[in-house]
């Protein structure tokens, strides 16, 4: 009797023991919006458990609203995330609050010469890499061929002027009532397409100094363009509330002309299901200004990241690495491109979406920064409202925006 | 048996509530108070006492007096609105008719309606391209061109009022239908018979009865309302341009979004003695209107 | 009562029809929107009535299986139920003696009004430091340890809410158990519970409708299936990446299920509550 006992505790143990070895359990991170898809990412995690099976990976989706949020409470707490998602503007203050681990080491010299040199910005604060690039991704020009055709107009506009004058035919002739379509929300969503209109103006947000002077010369262009634009009722005014989404919906329902977007757009409005535009889309780099830029972008890429409290931080490493693979990229390529150079040139990676690689390819080099600061969320804040204000006319474009630089402290 | 004895007695059975509440509520409320006075941040938790710096800051902010005036104008109208609908609705149902206790139990549906849900179905009722009321108004000839509902601040406050008004009203409606079904039918038509017109039945036969249970519903509505967040954190996030921030996004904004902890807890003690103060002012008034009811 | 005019009659079956429309319309709406066609909902101006039944977004939701938002959505259901169900037996388990201490002994009823008091806290008045009490006692994004936040937002108010159940029970009926030997806790059990059944339901009942109701601390106490609770979920489904607005009201309509069951089967209870005195304080 005493042997069985014995013999079953042991037994017991040996299986608990057994678990503990098995089970090493990594929770990450994502964020339920653009770029790959919820389905997308957990197939990945699939593939990577079917591999691993001593891991066990719990992954968690957010709108992006939430991200940041959730990973700063975690992270407050000491226990929570092993990996998270975080986007180039947060790189600054993660680093300065010690969330994320510094993996500059970690970086094999293959990555560092595979992965394109603009997708590293994403994770890099004051020299130091906090991560992988993952989500590469930039504002671009859709525009519906069909629309475009119909009102006549046989090139999709190269600069800013040339977009409000063909949206201004379009709308003449009665193609559609809004030709433009944004999300200019009070998110962070505008600010990304503020800031493509600024790299096009060839303004900035902050100058060598860190001193705000988005007030002036380009920043001020930038949303007097906004402005005028729906002023003029070429811009959809419901813009004012839209997130990307939104934008999405509108457009792939064939009521606007052109919207600004990020890459999952293209194959989710072009082949989609519950798209009404299907093989009309176009894709262009975003236009540029006459004399100032051929063509405007913004980084708008995300990464992923190891935190300082994970308990297995090799493991969670390796996860990242295997998410931000060549082969993981290549296989998953529809809603979000790779970060990798050779990537562009693989047949198998630009069949069924030529137009959007070649669009990337000019794009992504083209790639302009939010401000890199530690207080960003507080400044973006700011240049929200002003923005906000200056559309629905409450302010002008240079007094609202010299009023989020006062606000701002910098 | 003693009444120290009884006192006691009763103290140990009150233990258990009070364990709970100080330990959830009690201990939390002194490290937010501990927080209001330093400059802490999330992230490096640790931060400088700064007396009542926080607070000076904060009361004198425009941030903070334009999210005040938002708070203010939203509990206000969304209150009254309430109130007001509430007692119609009693006094309608307060009527005999077909049908009567079938209305009185769709009188609940709106208010076991989740507020999360409750916000997502105005949102999609308001949506500019897709939503049912601008397609409904364009379709009645009331409206020439859709409009974008939250996407302008003259109708971003209101849409939410009327989201909140439609899902509360009908509890103030349930607790003054309760108050006015105790009013004795024979004081009632001693009235009738003295020639009291309707008014006037309403103002010194039922109003006497309605009054004290419609004060506790206007404060709990108040509170409520004071503290609004949910329904403005799913609508618009305190958009277009701020105009519909509210003290509470304020609070979640500073000590979340801008990682100033320390700022955010004065933000949020702030609104509670805003609160405390509304709560004491109705109670004073009640005190003093239950003698001349 | 006064004979009503022919005029005031109709006036008062009119005003009935439209305060109906107005309670049913949104929530009616909410469902025919999850039963519509994505195409239906995409129509400028909108079909208000769909061609055709589509009821994929309830198949979606109501599917379980391993990584699929059907088994985040019904994960989050359960959680709802666990964590309110636990919250109010916890809150029914601390406020009975509590509430029964009060109404005999008007004396102590000034704590009875301060606990009343953290009623007024707005919830980010405490959300930072429950954030770390919770993770210190290893209870994020865990069921219990939200069911213990909402133990303590439902206990005081319970607690009121049967303290005037109790109050209307005549106290000539403890001094009969007393002088029959009977204990406390016995005539507690065996006479003041059954004559006070009513208000422990209603009471009940408002706790659990206010427990499904929270969303705030589950959004930031909760992350993932372990816990996150059915207001957080739909709320992420609303901000996600969604095209197909039915598939938002459909999470919507299953989110207001429960309470609207409980709503429609107890209204009577719940009216009854509203008059039993507990509002009237």
């Amino acid at each position: 009797m005493k042997v069985l006992i014995s013999t079953a505790l042991a037994g017991a143990f040996a299986l608990g023991a057994g678990a503990a070895w098995a089970e090493t359990t990594l929770n990450a991170l994502f964020m339920a919006q653009a770029a790959y898809s919820e389905a997308d990412v957990r197939a990945m995690a699939d593939g990577y458990m079917k591999a691993h099976p001593d891991i066990k990976l719990n992954l968690e989706f957010v709108p992006y609203e939430g991200l940041r949020d959730k990973t700063l409470l975690a992270q407050g707490s000491g226990q929570g995330y092993d990996v998270v998602l975080f986007d180039v503007i947060w790189p600054a203050e993660y680093a300065t609050n010690k969330i994320l681990l510094d993996v500059s080491d970690r970086i094999t010299p293959e990555m560092k010469a595979g992965v394109l040199p603009g997708a590293w910005t994403t994770v890099e604060y004051q020299g130091h890499k906090y991560g992988m690039p993952w989500i590469l991704d930039t504002k671009y020009l859709f525009y519906n061929k069909a629309m475009l055709e119909k009102a006549g107009i046989a090139e999709p506009p190269k600069t800013w002027d040339e977009l409000s004058a063909q949206a201004k035919i379009i709308k003449d002739k009665g193609i559609a009532q809004y030709p433009i379509v944004w999300s200019w929300a009070q998110a962070e969503a505008v600010i990304c397409d503020y800031a493509t209109l600024i790299s096009a103006y060839g303004g900035k947000f902050l100058d060598d100094q860190g001193k705000p002077v988005f007030n002036e010369d380009g920043g001020l262009k930038a949303l007097e363009y906004m402005k005028a634009s729906m002023d003029a009722g070429l811009t959809n005014p419901n813009s004012k509330e839209y997130l990307e989404e939104d934008v999405r919906r509108v457009f792939s329902n064939g009521e606007a002309a052109f919207a600004l977007n990020w890459t999952y757009m293209y194959n989710l409005a072009n082949s989609g299901d519950d798209s009404k535009v299907k093989g009309q889309v176009g894709v262009e780099p975003a236009p540029g200004v006459e004399g100032i830029s051929k063509v405007s972008a913004m980084n708008g890429s995300m990464g992923l990241g190891v935190t300082t409290t994970s308990k297995n931080p090799d493991a969670a490493w390796d996860f990242v690495v295997y998410m931000t693979s060549q082969k993981t990229q290549d296989a998953y390529a529809k809603l979000s491109l790779p970060i990798w150079t050779s990537s562009y040139d693989d047949p198998a990676v630009a069949k069924g979406q030529e137009a959007l690689i070649a669009a990337a390819k000019v794009a992504l080099a083209a790639m302009f920064p939010r401000p890199e600061t530690p207080k960003y969320n507080e400044l973006s804040a700011l240049i929200q409202v002003a923005i906000q204000q200056a559309l629905l006319g409450s302010a002008t474009p240079a007094d609202a925006l010299t009023s989020a630089k006062e606000q701002s402290g910098l | 048996m003693t009444s120290t004895r009884t006192d006691l007695r009763a103290w140990a059975l009150m233990l258990p509530l009070l364990v709970v509440i100080l330990g959830v509520v009690s201990w939390p409320l002194a490290s937010t108070v501990h927080l209001s006075l330093t400059d802490a941040g999330m992230a490096a938790r640790s931060g400088n006492f700064v007396g009542l710096g926080n607070f000076t800051r904060n009361l004198g902010s425009g941030a903070f007096r334009a999210a005040f005036v938002n708070t203010a104008w939203f509990t206000a109208v969304s209150v009254s609105a309430e109130l007001v609908l509430g007692v119609l609705a009693a006094l309608l149902l307060n009527q005999e008719f077909r049908g009567r206790s079938f209305l009185r139990a769709l009188m609940i549906l709106p208010w076991a309606l989740p507020t999360v849900v409750n916000a997502i179905l105005w949102r999609l009722i308001y949506n500019p391209e897709y939503g049912a009321l601008n397609s409904a108004l364009y379709q009645l000839g009331l409206i020439d061109a859709y409009r974008s509902w939250l996407g302008q601040p003259s109708s971003a406050m209101m849409a939410m009022v009327v989201a909140d008004v439609w899902k509360n009203f009908p509890l103030v409606g349930l607790i003054s239908l309760a108050a006015l079904q105790s009013v004795p039918r024979e004081t009632l038509a001693a009235a009738i018979v003295d020639g009291a017109g309707p008014w006037a039945r309403f103002r010194h036969v039922m109003l006497p009865y309605l009054a004290g249970p419609l004060m506790i519903a206007i404060v709990l509505r108040t509170i409520e309302a004071f503290k609004v967040f949910d329904i403005v954190w799913i609508m618009t996030r305190g958009g277009p341009a701020n105009s519909t921030r509210t003290l509470s996004i304020l609070v979640y904004q500073e000590a979340f979004s801008f990682q100033r902890a320390g700022s955010g807890a004065s933000l949020a003690l702030i609104v509670t003695l805003v609160v405390m103060m509304l709560a004491v002012a109705y109670v004073a008034i009640m005190r003093r209107t239950a003698l001349r009811v | 009562m006064e004979r009503r005019s022919p005029a005031f009659t109709l006036f008062v079956y009119a005003a009935a029809a439209l305060l109906g429309v107005c309670l049913v319309l949104p929530i009616f709406w909410l469902f025919v929107m999850s039963v519509s066609p994505a195409s239906d909902l995409a129509a400028k101006p909108l079909r208000w009535w769909p061609e055709h039944l589509d009821l994929s977004r309830y198949r979606l939701l109501l599917t379980w299986a391993e990584n699929t938002t059907g088994k985040d959505f019904l994960s989050a259901l359960r959680n709802s139920l666990t964590v309110a169900g636990m919250a109010v037996a916890a809150a029914l388990a601390v406020a009975v003696p509590a509430a029964w201490a009060v109404s005999r002994r008007p004396s102590i009823e000034w704590s009875l009004q301060v606990l009343i008091m953290t009623y007024m806290l707005p919830p980010v008045a405490l959300a930072v430091p429950l954030y770390m009490g919770l993770a210190a006692l290893g209870l994020l994004n865990s069921v219990f340890g939200l069911a213990l936040i909402y133990l303590s937002i439902l206990a005081p108010f319970t607690t009121w809410l049967l303290k005037s159940g109790f109050d209307a029970i005549p106290r000539d009926l403890e001094a009969a158990a007393a002088i029959d030997g009977a204990r406390l806790d016995q005539t507690l059990r065996i006479v003041i519970l059954p004559l006070a059944a009513p208000v422990l339901s209603t009471a009940a009942l408002f706790a659990l409708l206010l427990a499904w109701d929270e969303f705030f601390y589950a959004l930031l106490f909760t992350a993932d299936q372990r816990a996150k609770t059915v207001t957080v979920a739909i709320a992420d489904i609303a901000g996600g990446r969604i095209a197909d607005y039915g598939l938002i009201a459909a999470a919507g309509v299953l989110a207001a299920l429960p309470p609207l069951l409980i709503g429609a089967l107890m209204q009577r209870a719940i009216v009854a509550g509203l008059t039993g005195g507990g509002v009237k304080g």
